[in-house]
């Protein structure tokens, strides 16, 4: 425990029904690393107990709502933390029942790690592909499979080696670098915390093994600088006169001080002076460090603006093709006028075009269908009111990534990767 | 170079993040103060989002007229050394005026009139965003929450239609009238906030650390023995080696018996422990989903 100071966090998605053992397998690592307390389980034993069931319902631990236990559904992303000496890990726990896509796109977004059951009496479903493309989609890092229910099929390394040839090679199509899979049986425990001692031709680490040492060092873009202008912090006191820094997050990149800058979309040049934090001066700042950066040079910098270096620009354009995941009940207006953040910027945008709706099952591209509808996925054409600081989505998912808002009731209608 | 940040620092430019983004959407924000661990967490992080710049927003202390006089000594100290202005919402000026009406009996608490005091306070104040210190690991409910969660007019929120959240990217756009609340250590876990306050060494109450108080049991929760409870014949009064896991009106907070007088014990016994937080909170306990029932209508 005296090395807390030096553990990582990892950030992982999961999706499924509860037919595929996703609750038990969630309850199984909350169990086995105990982060399940004595008062939680005990409410949700006498919860279980007056629904009629009769084991312990570990889906009652992540179904918070009232609506969501009257219903037994899982209504919206449940976070759930737990922690190894090695790691924290926040599972976004995404149901597969109602609005699947949204939830699991939701959940996406900030994940390392997609995780995916598969049933082994099944193999690979339409759900299972669903999941990659989305994974795939939303440029996850890192895909581990999980072939569950393996007591089921006695063990069989044929059935094992079967579903993963299967699924490696119809996800050969995918956008996902980083593959990996493990023979699981989350009911009985079998190479979820602990090795299975009943999987003697499977040389590969467990889950919980496999989460705590997956390499995420490298899931930040650390080559192109982009820092998105958040705040401009001036304290006007008389020790700060002169004191004006520029507040935000690194979207991508590695600074430092004396670097050359160029500040979008005014084109100024300047020299980092100094990257100060609330613990003091830093040499470097990278993703996804909070800094406020100070220039050598006075020029007019706010909110929305991007300081990036000379040599390696994003894209300025006010003509964009995204690829949106549609989350309202009102479908996607063709010609359709949508406010859309994107860093620390808000324009309004125009949609000029439906170029294709993908089918998520298959991959299939319709260029006929116009109609998105929830939970549907299209690449479209915008047209912005001013340029947008960008990069593709698979280079930088913080300089790729983009909401449209409705103007009318102000929901959040869509998520789009740049592409 | 190591380009890596721990798992805590991950989290404080999270909460950073979060925080400036509050300061540069909203006209008007608040921070909710309580007096807990959690809101002096955010007090701190707030700090470290403007420095060397004051924070740009008032805090906002609903209070019952039962806390522990520990935690208004240090509100008025922390107040004074961040420099900024403290704004007072009053339960006992609320019950005075025959605004609410006071519980009675044995298990008599404040907790529900905050509500109603909380909402007038930021209508009073017209404030379109108040910041709380609510975590998603903390209760159920609040595992639903967004970072930035709408709320009416009527200051309710609607957990079945919320809006989806998604990277880093917030939504904050609202009619006339309406507000949000904003929960930036969304993320932290009881543990992360201990070994984050030890990391840095953030300045606490005593109240959390172990200390002899005078107390009593009550349905397996220890209180402390003030005033503001009403003690049973057979409760009986004892000196106990306590400390507080969480902090909140003196009538609904339990202690915990504990050795633990230094934060690096605090750590080991939260580490260790098989009892969540507000396993000692009777607000909570009030049904399985009193949370969610207080939050719609408005709690934060």
């Amino acid at each position: 425990m005296s090395d807390y100071q030096n553990m990582e966090l990892l950030r992982f998605t999961t999706a499924g029904s509860v037919d595929d053992g996703k609750s038990t397998l969630i309850g199984r690592l909350l169990y086995d690393s105990k982060s399940i307390f004595e008062d939680q389980y005990a409410a949700i034993e006498a919860s279980s107990l007056r629904r009629g069931e009769e084991d312990v319902n570990l889906a009652l631990l992540t179904d918070g709502l009232k609506a969501e236990r009257e219903q037994g559904i899982t209504i919206d992303v449940a976070y759930r933390y737990f922690s190894t000496p090695k790691r924290k890990l926040i599972i976004a726990d995404t149901p597969g029942h109602i609005q699947y896509t949204r939830n699991m796109v939701t959940g996406a977004s900030t994940a390392n790690v997609a995780l995916i059951l598969i049933d082994a009496r099944n193999g690979v479903v339409e759900q299972t592909k669903r999941h990659a493309i989305i994974a795939s989609l939303l440029q996850i890092p890192h895909l581990v499979v999980c072939i569950n229910k393996m007591d089921l099929v006695d063990y069989r390394e044929e059935d094992y080696e079967k579903i993963k040839d299967d699924f490696t090679s119809w996800g050969s199509k995918l956008d996902i670098n980083d593959m990996h899979f493990i023979p699981i049986s989350a009911l009985k425990g079998d190479n979820v915390v602990d090795k299975s001692e009943r999987m003697d031709w499977y040389g590969g680490s467990t889950l919980l093994y496999y989460l705590e040492n997956v390499h995420i060092g490298s899931d930040h873009n650390l080559i192109d600088c982009r820092f998105p202008v958040q705040y401009v912090i001036r304290p006007n006191t008389d020790e700060y006169h002169d004191y004006r820094g520029y507040a935000g997050r690194i979207g991508g990149g590695v600074f430092k001080k004396g670097d050359k800058v160029m500040v979008m979309p005014s084109g100024f040049t300047s020299t980092i002076k100094k990257i100060d934090t609330f613990d003091g001066e830093v040499a470097e700042a990278f993703a996804p460090m909070s800094v406020t950066m100070l220039l050598e040079d006075e020029i007019d910098i706010s909110r929305g603006d991007m300081i990036v270096r000379e040599n390696n620009v994003p894209d300025s354009e006010q003509d964009i093709d995204v690829m949106v995941c549609w989350f309202n009940e009102k479908p996607l207006q063709l010609k359709g006028k949508y406010t859309i953040l994107h860093t620390t910027q808000e324009a309004r945008c125009i949609v000029k075009e439906i170029r294709y709706k993908l089918d998520i099952n298959s991959l299939h591209r319709d260029l006929e269908d116009n109609d998105i509808k929830m939970n549907d996925i299209a690449r479209i054409s915008i047209r912005t009111t001013k340029p947008l600081f960008t990069d593709a989505y698979r280079k930088n998912r913080i300089t790729g990534s983009i909401i449209f808002v409705d103007e009318s009731t102000n929901e959040t209608v869509a998520a789009g990767m740049i592409i | 170079m190591n380009y890596h940040l721990n798992h805590l620092k991950e989290l404080e430019s999270e909460s950073i993040f979060v925080i400036r983004e509050v300061a540069a959407k909203f006209e008007n924000p608040v921070l909710m103060f309580s007096g807990g661990k959690d809101s002096i967490l955010m007090t701190y992080l707030a700090q470290k989002a403007f420095y060397p710049a004051r924070i740009p927003f008032p805090l906002l202390h609903i209070d019952t007229g039962h806390n522990f006089p520990e935690t208004i000594e240090f509100r008025d100290k922390l107040v004074e050394r961040l420099g900024v202005k403290l704004i007072v919402g009053s339960v006992q000026e609320a019950i005075d005026n025959g605004k609410v009406t006071e519980e009675k009996g044995y298990n008599a608490s404040r907790n529900g009139l905050q509500t109603a005091v909380l909402l007038e306070s930021l209508e009073t104040g017209k404030y379109d965003a108040a910041l709380g210190g609510a975590r998603r690991d903390e209760e159920k409910a609040r595992a639903k929450e967004r970072f930035f969660s709408h709320r009416d007019e009527f200051g309710q929120w609607d957990p079945k239609n919320q809006r989806p959240e998604l990277w880093n990217i917030f939504n904050s756009k609202k009619q006339f009238g309406e507000h949000f609340r904003v929960f930036p250590i969304s993320n932290w876990t009881e543990l992360d906030v201990w070994q984050y306050l030890a990391m840095e060494k953030v300045p606490l109450p005593n109240l959390y650390f172990a200390h002899k108080r005078q107390c009593f049991m009550r349905d397996g929760i220890v209180l402390a023995a003030t005033d503001v409870i009403q003690r049973r014949p057979e409760e009986e009064v004892k000196e106990m080696t306590v400390r507080f896991r969480t902090i909140g009106d003196m009538t609904c907070t339990g202690a915990s018996l504990s050795k633990a007088d230094t934060l690096q014990k605090i750590i080991e016994e939260v580490a260790s422990t098989r009892i969540t937080e507000r396993g000692g909170r009777s607000d909570d306990k009030r049904s399985e989903t009193s949370m969610e029932d207080r939050k719609k209508q408005g709690y934060f």
